[in-house]
């Protein structure tokens, strides 16, 4: 069992200096995630789910303590080694989108697949592809300008699945969103999670996410205060 | 190739701000190479009068002729040497006696440069051919600035007075029978053109010459001339150069503010940029871009000002550029007293070393201001940028 999470912590610390005073963003925070989990972190503004999210996704170095994410000791990585990490595994679906404005849908999706170097064929197939998951291929050639929060949320969401990565991180993903765009954006990504196996973590405060997820983690000040199964019959390969 | 493909596309995307600066670059373009193109047409066109008039392909100075010591004149003649008599045979030489007179136009006293030439000759396009006129005893051609100075026309006559080899006076009326348009003033203000024959006679200094004229592309005598230094075109055409390149560098001021001005705006386009476009870097660290690729994307961004700026200065500044380069761009008279051998039109002249030497210029320019804002992002942290702070 131990072997087959992709994501293992161990003791995570992450202290920030604000001027003189150290604060402890995360306090010794022990987790692992198996593949294919769909897990909500939640927590009260500044209880660290971002920060986890951060280490996770190799934006963020610990403190002190390990996360091995893939085989991979983030706090081990060098620049480069953590953005080969990200561009190949780890796929992000940010609470204010962050589409790129000046290119359309399917460019904004398009991107990762231009960093892994594929052909024009093969991004072709893959774009449109997770263009019909979130159902936006009518809207290929709009600017995000031009989009719905909710589209653009859905725009996120395919930029993060298109390569297909073992591991999706939502920060927030249903913040700027109407209640009704929030259940189809979550509808959406549990589908993904069941049919592509991705590994999802959530950060999130939302009631509506954690309806969704299967696993739920509380942070309280960076402390892991509950992980809880949400739904015992989707809970398979909880770790901790 | 992604990210030429994102910086044209992000540049493209900021829209007027972009075109703003890609105009005033682009006038930058047409200003360096316009101006530059009218200081090297006034270099080419001075070089080529003066050589075609006055220096040939180079002269050979008696060893006492020195032009800017007056006072050394009066020994600076002497036979001239075999060599030179052989290159003058075969019309590749044409030698000038200079003598210091005086006339005396309209009752004043004014010294003057008697010079000496071959009628015949054709090794510079001085038009001596008027000195072979046989009706007249002593002809004499002058230009048309020491025409007006003198107050003196075609056909009109004037004593002439100069002291011989021995140091005689003597004097004697010549007749003007060409006043010649030369944009030379060094052949024209002062002087005074005769057959060198004649003033050989009257100098009592019978082949001898001041100087010799070599025709164009003739090489030095190997073996060279005893008493007799040649002085090549580098050396001959040295004040000139000087003088251009002077002027060059007073008028590069000029287009050194206009690039000034250009390279201001797009040095603060990349510092707004890169302040307003934190979350975005953020985002392509989380897709998967490096920070040095980032700086790289920003870098061309900036650059890019550079390459759309060649391209507009192409579009308007090609017809602009050359219709002045066709219809010339006339010239006061008044340019004549910049020392200029110029004429009444300048033709600029745009060679491709000026265009490819500018576009490589400001497109290095462009890149490093590109550049230099960009270093802040080398300490980005990705959780800053994409919460919108600056590392």
């Amino acid at each position: 069992m131990e072997n087959s999470f992709l994501i293992k912590t161990k003791d995570l610390v992450k202290i920030y200096s604000i001027g003189w005073k150290k604060l402890a963003a995360l306090d010794h925070v022990s987790l692992n995630f198996a593949k294919a989990e769909f897990t909500g972190v939640v927590g009260p503004s500044g209880s660290g789910k971002t920060t986890l999210l951060n280490i996770i996704g190799s934006l963020d170095v610990p403190t002190e303590g390990s996360a091995e994410v893939l085989g991979k000791k983030v706090e081990d990585l060098s620049n480069r080694q953590a953005a080969v990490l990200r561009n190949h595994s780890i796929g992000f679906i940010f609470q204010t989108f962050n589409l790129l404005p000046v290119y359309t849908v399917y460019e904004n999706v398009e991107f990762p697949l231009l960093l892994l170097g594929l052909s024009a064929d093969e991004r072709k197939q893959k774009v449109i592809k997770a263009l019909e998951w979130v159902d936006l291929v009518d809207r290929a050639k709009s600017k995000p300008a031009q989009l719905s929060g909710g589209e653009c949320q859905r725009v996120a969401i395919a930029r993060a699945v298109v390569k297909k990565p073992a591991i999706i991180l939502a920060d927030e993903p249903t913040a700027n969103l109407d209640a009704e765009n929030s259940h189809n954006i979550l509808r959406t990504m549990e589908e993904l999670n069941r049919e592509l196996k991705t590994t999802f973590i959530f950060a999130t405060h939302d009631e509506k996410v954690i309806r969704y997820v299967r696993r739920k983690i509380t942070l309280v000040d960076g402390k892991v205060t509950k992980d809880e199964a949400m739904n015992p019959t989707k809970a398979e390969g909880i770790g901790q | 190739m992604i990210i030429p493909r994102l910086a044209l596309k992000n540049l493209l995307g900021a829209g007027l701000r972009t075109w703003l600066n890609v105009i005033v670059l682009s006038f930058a373009f047409v200003a360096i190479i316009g101006l530059q193109g009218i200081y090297d047409g006034m270099n080419n066109q001075a070089v080529h009068s003066l050589t075609d008039a006055e220096y040939g392909g180079g002269q050979y100075w008696q060893e006492n002729y020195d032009p800017y010591e007056p006072l050394s004149l009066p020994d600076a003649h002497a036979p001239l040497p075999e060599a030179l008599i052989g290159l003058k045979n075969e019309g590749l030489a044409a030698p000038v006696l200079i003598v210091q007179g005086t006339i005396y136009p309209s009752g004043r006293i004014q010294p003057v440069l008697i010079k000496g030439i071959d009628p015949e000759q054709s090794v510079i396009s001085i038009p001596t051919h008027f000195l072979a006129r046989e009706d007249v005893k002593l002809p004499a051609l002058i230009g048309t600035r020491m025409a007006k100075n003198a107050g003196l026309k075609k056909g009109d006559t004037i004593t002439v007075r100069w002291r011989d080899a021995q140091g005689t006076f003597d004097a004697k009326d010549v007749r003007i029978v060409e006043v010649m348009r030369t944009t030379v003033q060094s052949i024209d203000l002062g002087q005074i053109w005769v057959p060198l024959k004649k003033i050989q006679e009257l100098a009592r200094m019978p082949n001898e010459a001041s100087l010799v004229v070599l025709a164009k592309d003739t090489e030095p005598l190997k073996e060279g001339a005893a008493g007799w230094n040649f002085k090549n075109l580098e050396f001959l055409l040295k004040d000139i150069t000087e003088l251009v390149q002077a002027k060059t560098i007073g008028g590069s001021i000029m287009y050194v503010i206009l690039l000034l001005l250009a390279m201001l705006a797009i040095f603060n386009t990349q510092v707004l940029s890169i302040f307003r476009r934190r979350k975005e870097m953020g985002t392509l660290m989380a897709l998967g871009f490096t920070r040095p690729k980032i700086i790289q994307l920003f870098t061309l961004e900036g650059a890019m000002h550079g390459v759309l700026a060649a391209l507009v200065a192409a579009l308007y500044g090609t017809p602009l550029l050359a219709i002045f380069a066709k219809k010339g761009w006339a010239m006061p008279e008044s340019v004549d007293s910049y020392g200029f051998a110029i004429g009444d039109k300048l033709i600029p002249t745009y060679g491709a070393g000026l265009i490819i030497g500018t576009t490589v210029l400001v497109l290095i320019v462009t890149t490093i201001v590109s550049f230099l804002p960009t270093r802040k992002i080398a300490k980005l942290k990705p959780t800053d940028a994409l919460r919108g702070r600056m590392s």
